[in-house]
Order: C-alpha cells, then sequence, then structure tokens
C-alpha cells in the first residue's frame, strides 16, 4: 500500500471541516467514541448541527474561540492508499501553517465557495503549493448544491482558476464540483450533476501518480551518522547512516563524497539490518564503502559526474514565521540545511512577494511575519545545495535564531546552478 | 525497478531517519518505555536504526508499581534481547519522598503523579531528548503535537507557541534544563502499528492477545481483578476472554472482550473497531475534552 500526504487549506466557512470530516467518516476512520465526543460537544455550544470541526480542532484555545490556530494531522486509509492529511488554517496570519503542512505534501487541496468563486485565499493556498512544490493540485468546487448543481457556474469558476492557475508551476491541477456536507462525488458519484463525469475526490486522491514525483535521477545522500559497532562480531563495519535524498545508490556504484571530493566505490547498502541491492528516497538505509575516508555528519555522498552545488551563497525564497524580530539584512542566523548546521548572514533581500496577486515589492527593508520574499545569504561553511524544483530535500533550509533557538524561516534554494 | 515505498517502508525510513537526528545531535537521549506496543516498535525501531551497532542510549521506564506481570516480564525479556540498559523512574519512590501525594480511595491512581517522577528522573538524569512512542492518531491534543516537542525548564508543552516544523528539518536547539521530547512514530496509526508488528520480528507482551482474565466491568471499562483495584459495591468479578489494546497502569486500563489470538486476527478486529484505543480502554482520558491536553501542558508523556 502507498502513502500519500496531501494539505488542506481553508476556513470553517469553505466547508474544509465538513469535506475531511466526510472523508474520514466515509473511510470509517472515525470512531463512534469521537463523533460521541463531537456531537456532545456541538450540542454544549448550541450548534444545531454536528460541528466537525470539533474533531480537528484539537486544542482548548481553539475549541474555545471556533478558530483552527495550528497544523492537525489526520489519518485514513482505503484498500489503495493511506493517507496523511494536514489539515492547515487558512487565514492569512497562519500563512506560516500553510507552508509548514505543505512542505511534506504530494498534493494540496485548495476548496472554493462555488457561490463565491475563486478569492483572494483560494489564490493565496494555490500560490504557497506552488512555492512549496507540491506538484499536484486539486481545487474543489464546494457547496455546488447551493447553486443548483449548475455546470456553467463550475466551468466559469475552472476558467478563472485555469487563468491565474499558468502563472503557477503547477505540473498537475484537477478540478471537481462537490457538496462535502452532502457526499455529492466526495467519495461516490453524485446523481445530482450528471454533466460531471470526472473521478470523485477519493477516486482522485487514491489513484493520482505520484511515483514520478521524487527526484530519481540525481543521487544525493546526506550523511546523518556513523555507525561503528566496535564489537566482537562486526570489529571493522563502519557505515553511513542516513536517508536517501535522491536518485538511486547501488553496491558497486562509484561515489564521491562532498565536501572533501574523494572518490570510491560502495561495497554494501544494509537496510536497517539487511543487505539490499539498491536504496533510492525516502528510504534510510546505512552505506559501507569500499575504502576508508574521513567521512562525518553533513558531509554528502554523489555520483563523481552529478554533483550539487558547492557553495557559501545561497539565494533562495524564504517564508518568515517570527512575529517579535523580522527579516533584516546584515543579520546572522542559525542554518540547517540537510544534516549540517552553519551560520548564515543576510546580505540581501531583493524583493517582498504578494502571494496574492504574485507581484514583487522591491524597495523593501524587512520581511515581517508571514511575509516571503528572496533573499540572499552567505553562509560560514560552503553548503552543498540543490535547486528546490529540483530537490525537495537538498534545496530546503531553516533558520533559527541564535539567542531564542526559535525556527524563524524556510528556505527555497533558487538558482543554485 | 520498484521504487515506490510501501506505507509501512516509507513510515519506517522516517522514523529511523528521527531517530538517528537525535542520537547525532543530543548528548544525552533517553527512550521512555511504558511495556506497551508503541515502546516495543520504537526499541524495534531504534535497534534497526543503529544495527549492528547497539541502541546508543538507555530506556527509561516510569514505574508507577501497578504494572501487570506479563508486562514487567516482557519488558527485561526485550530489553535483554536488545542489549539496552534499563532506568527505572519509580512513583513509589516519588510518594516515600514526600514530592507527590497519593490520591485515595477506590478509584485512585497514580497515572497523573507519573508526570512529576518522570520530570525528576529527567532532571537528576540530565537527559536533553526523551523519546516517547505518542501516535498523532491516537487523542485530539497529540494531534497537534511536533515531532520535536519542546519543553521548557519546568517540563511544559506550550501548544500555541510550538516551532514550526518543515520537511524532515528538525531544530532540537534548547538550553540547558530545557528538553526536547521526540516522537518518531508521530504519524503511525494503530492498524500501522499491528501491520508492523505482523510483518516484523517485534516483541510484545502477551496481554495484547487473547486470553482468560478474571476482570469486572466500571465505567463501561473491563477492569482486572487486583489487590491494587478496591473493588465498589455491587462490582462482580467474572472470567472472560480478553485482550488489553492498550497498557499502561493497570489501575486504569481497560481490557476489551476479544477471541483474537493472533496478529492477523487483531488486524482484523481494528479493521472492524468502532471505538478508538484509548476510549475503549483509558479511563485518564476521560475527565475533561482536553485532559490529554491539560497533562501534556503539564509535562505529561
Amino acid at each position: 500500500m502507498e502513502m500519500l500526504r496531501f494539505a488542506t487549506a481553508g476556513s470553517v466557512d469553505d466547508g474544509k471541516s465538513t469535506l475531511i470530516g466526510r472523508l474520514l467518516l466515509d473511510s470509517k476512520a472515525i470512531f463512534e467514541d469521537q463523533l460521541e465526543s463531537v456531537e456532545r460537544s456541538s450540542a454544549d455550544r448550541g450548534f444545531d448541527y454536528t460541528n466537525l470541526a470539533l474533531l480537528t480542532d484539537g486544542l482548548r484555545a481553539e475549541r474555545e474561540q471556533g478558530i483552527t490556530i495550528d497544523v492537525a494531522y489526520r489519518y485514513f486509509a482505503t484498500p489503495r492508499r493511506k493517507f496523511i492529511i494536514a489539515d492547515t488554517p487558512g487565514h492569512i496570519q497562519y500563512t506560516r501553517n500553510m507552508v509548514t503542512g505543505a512542505s511534506t505534501a504530494d498534493l494540496a487541496l485548495v476548496l472554493v465557495d462555488a457561490r463565491n468563486g475563486i478569492v483572494e485565499q483560494s489564490r493565496r493556498h494555490s500560490v504557497i503549493a506552488s512555492l512549496l512544490q507540491v506538484r499536484h493540485l486539486v481545487l474543489c468546487v464546494n457547496k455546488m448544491d447551493l447553486v443548483d448543481y449548475d455546470e456553467g457556474r463550475f466551468d466559469e469558476i475552472v476558467a478563472e482558476f485555469s487563468a491565474f492557475a499558468a502563472k503557477l508551476d503547477v505540473d498537475d491541477l484537477t478540478f471537481l464540483p462537490i457538496s462535502a456536507l452532502n457526499g455529492d462525488n466526495v467519495t461516490t458519484h453524485s446523481p445530482n450533476m450528471p454533466w460531471y463525469d470526472g473521478p470523485t475526490l477519493l477516486h482522485h486522491l487514491e489513484h493520482v501518480f505520484i511515483g514520478a514525483d521524487r527526484n530519481l535521477i540525481d543521487s544525493r545522500f546526506p550523511v546523518q551518522l556513523v555507525i561503528r559497532p566496535m564489537s566482537h562480531d562486526h570489529h571493522d563495519y563502519r557505515g553511513y547512516g542516513g536517508q536517501v535524498a535522491g536518485g538511486t545508490f547501488r553496491p558497486g556504484d562509484d561515489v564521491m563524497v562532498l565536501p572533501s571530493g574523494f572518490a570510491t566505490k560502495i561495497a554494501g547498502i544494509d537496510r536497517l539490518g539487511k543487505p539490499v541491492e539498491e536504496a533510492f528516497p525516502p528510504d534510510s538505509v546505512t552505506i559501507r564503502l569500499t575504502d576508508q575516508i574521513d567521512i562525518s555528519r553533513g558531509d554528502m555522498l554523489c555520483r563523481p559526474h552529478n554533483q550539487p552545488t558547492v557553495t557559501q551563497d545561497i539565494s533562495a525564497q524564504i517564508c518568515w514565521f517570527n512575529s517579535d524580530r523580522k527579516f533584516e539584512v546584515g543579520k546572522v542566523y542559525a542554518i540547517k540545511h540537510t544534516t549540517k548546521w552553519a551560520r548564515a548572514k543576510a546580505t540581501d533581500l531583493l524583493y517582498r512577494l504578494d502571494v496574492n496577486s504574485l507581484s514583487r515589492d522591491e524597495g523593501v527593508d524587512s520581511l515581517g511575519l508571514n511575509e516571503i520574499g528572496r533573499v540572499k545569504l552567505r553562509t560560514t561553511q560552503p553548503m552543498l545545495v540543490d535547486n528546490y524544483e529540483r530537490n525537495r530535500t537538498t534545496g530546503s533550509f531553516i533558520l533559527v535564531d541564535e539567542s531564542t533557538f526559535e525556527t524563524v524561516a524556510a528556505g527555497m534554494i533558487i538558482g543554485a546552478d | 525497478m520498484q521504487t515506490q515505498l510501501t506505507h509501512l517502508d516509507a513510515l519506517e525510513a522516517e522514523s529511523v531517519h528521527i531517530i538517528r537526528e537525535v542520537a547525532a545531535e543530543f548528548e544525552r537521549p533517553v527512550l521512555l518505555f511504558s511495556g506497551g506496543k508503541d515502546s516495543a516498535i520504537m526499541l524495534h525501531l531504534a535497534h534497526k536504526a543503529f544495527s549492528p551497532a547497539r541502541i546508543p542510549f538507555p530506556v527509561m521506564h516510569v514505574d508507577t508499581g501497578h504494572n501487570f506481570y506479563e508486562v514487567i516480564s516482557y519488558r527485561d525479556e526485550a530489553l535483554d534481547i536488545y542489549g539496552v540498559r534499563l532506568i527505572v523512574a519509580s512513583v513509589q519512590e516519588s510518594i516515600d519522598k514526600g514530592r507527590v501525594v497519593e490520591d485515595t480511595g477506590p478509584r485512585a491512581s497514580r497515572n497523573r503523579l507519573q508526570t512529576t517522577t518522570l520530570l525528576d528522573a529527567i532532571v537528576d538524569n540530565r537527559f536533553d531528548a526523551v523519546f516517547g512512542g505518542g501516535r498523532r492518531d491516537e487523542e485530539k491534543a497529540r494531534a497537534k503535537e511536533r515531532v520535536f516537542s519542546f519543553r521548557d525548564e519546568f517540563g511544559q508543552w506550550d501548544p500555541k507557541n510550538q516551532r514550526p516544523e518543515l520537511w524532515n528539518l528538525y531544530n532540537g536547539k534548547h538550553r540547558k534544563g530545557e528538553h526536547i521530547r521526540v516522537f518518531p512514530i508521530s504519524n503511525w496509526t494503530e492498524m500501522d502499528v499491528w501491520q508492523y508488528i505482523a510483518r516484523e520480528p517485534v516483541l510484545i507482551p502477551s496481554i495484547y492477545y487473547a486470553h482468560r482474565r478474571r476482570v469486572f466491568s466500571r465505567d463501561g471499562m473491563w477492569l482486572s481483578e487486583s489487590p491494587l483495584i478496591p473493588m465498589l459495591p455491587g462490582e462482580e468479578v467474572q472470567e472472560m476472554t480478553v485482550r488489553y489494546r492498550t497498557v499502561g497502569d493497570l489501575t486504569c486500563t481497560g481490557a476489551v472482550e476479544s477471541p483474537a489470538t493472533t496478529n492477523e486476527e487483531i488486524i482484523a478486529e481494528v479493521s472492524a473497531a468502532t471505538i478508538t484505543e484509548r476510549g475503549a480502554t483509558r479511563a485518564d482520558d476521560k475527565f475533561t475534552e482536553a485532559a490529554m491536553e491539560d497533562r501534556k501542558k503539564e509535562g505529561y508523556f
């Protein structure tokens, strides 16, 4: 069984919680005691319907205020796939949570209300999904029951969004007319929309092809740690533990160690205790080499003829997460990229991206909470980077405030080659 | 070429990555071990992460003293097989030292007292990373928790002010006295756990499988007959075929009626279950809607 991670963004008004509740209910991932608890809370709060948002809004503060503050992870499975939903709040003040949810998602699900069509929020969600290189975008036109299941209205929204999406970097765009409340086209085909002959939402989630989304070309293996048992049975064993970040590795392959530049061969690959013939992302394995070379955490194995860029100057889009301190040129942060920590000085801020219009605001001198901008950084050590659009693992980093240790930004590398 | 991992392989790879990050970046990690199936999986994953080397950190059992004897014998056997050192943090000792005061009465539970024992042991041993087997599907407050979950010098969790967590880039930076709780199996569900147990040679306590047991009904749960649980008027012991879906403190963990004696039968039972595992078997979660969130804020597992 495969696993698909998808992110949903939106507010209660869009019917997002109802949609998730529907998917969970129909795939039997909600249990009777959870449903009873939600029914009880709904009644206590004076709702005249079962508010499925109470299922996902797990924190006291969220239930008190009736809002979603943070990413909630939800799980369900069908016989075909296991699904992980990163359910994120949709309002602009929670952009950072949306970025967090989208960072690991294979697919993003954006909901629009059929009556209102494309609004600022739908555009922003799509831009963030595109920026985070979520390859599959599904636009669910919800509340079709409130527009009399009108095909014309659906087509209008499809046309409007398609025009906007042409500016985005999305490989696969799918439109679905649904009613989450009534279950139309969610898990079963709707008799109310005979004009729609596409898949239901669940069918799409079960079948969307994600096998080609990982980079299986550029071999990258960031070393996490050195495994040396130093025991009687494994006296000479020396392996490098890590998670494959790109391409494939096989015993006998020629590899190069960066940043040292030593060339060697793979003697063997152990997948958690057992030798295997190959490893590919996201396998966690231990690689043994034919030569005894000095290799430590933060180094990377790659192919001699296909190497990441080795640089101390990083150009990137970053999303700023902190409300107390702004991103400013001249400041120094801790940076974590794959398994390597270094320090990074902000050397330039080229523009701030308006996530609603995609326009670039130049001449800004800082980035505040939830703002996205194009920046340049100078690192204390050479980093081994790829463009984010080429590889989400070797193309991403976080910035950490050196005095508070908070994670203050997420970065996506551009122009590395 | 088959290059798409199954969901169990992908989950395993993610968990191993997390466990290795901790071993590489922290000085004094420890793995919390309750003897339940989630800690059994954690131990097995840690073993695989460093194989053929030994697990490079000890395990700690926060012991309420209210144990199923089957769980303790399992614990000692498992730790012996994996060759790890055991630290026992005893709630009884916390009571004896006057750190906590024990509840009295027939419904008394040491569940909540564990938090003090745990936090004291973290301070005494100067642990900077504490692995837990918590899963996000277990409970709605857990659904919001990060994989690397920051705890301040009082061991407190601040759910409204969590560090953003992106890609597989974990931020474990902290000051002396603070620590990080780490949940490598956050993304596993109860079903994933059972499928993994069926696939891997993971040892788990025998009480997860159906057996005959003398039990009595209280608050909709089947509790085990035990000198540790005083009976209330009207409660009657009967012998039934039961198994446990979760394993915790004996005084607040209920059994479920079940004939399932194999992993396959348990998987079939979990697929058909209509009540969550904690809802069916844990009295400690039933106090209020936010019972788990409140305990977690204080430093609970």
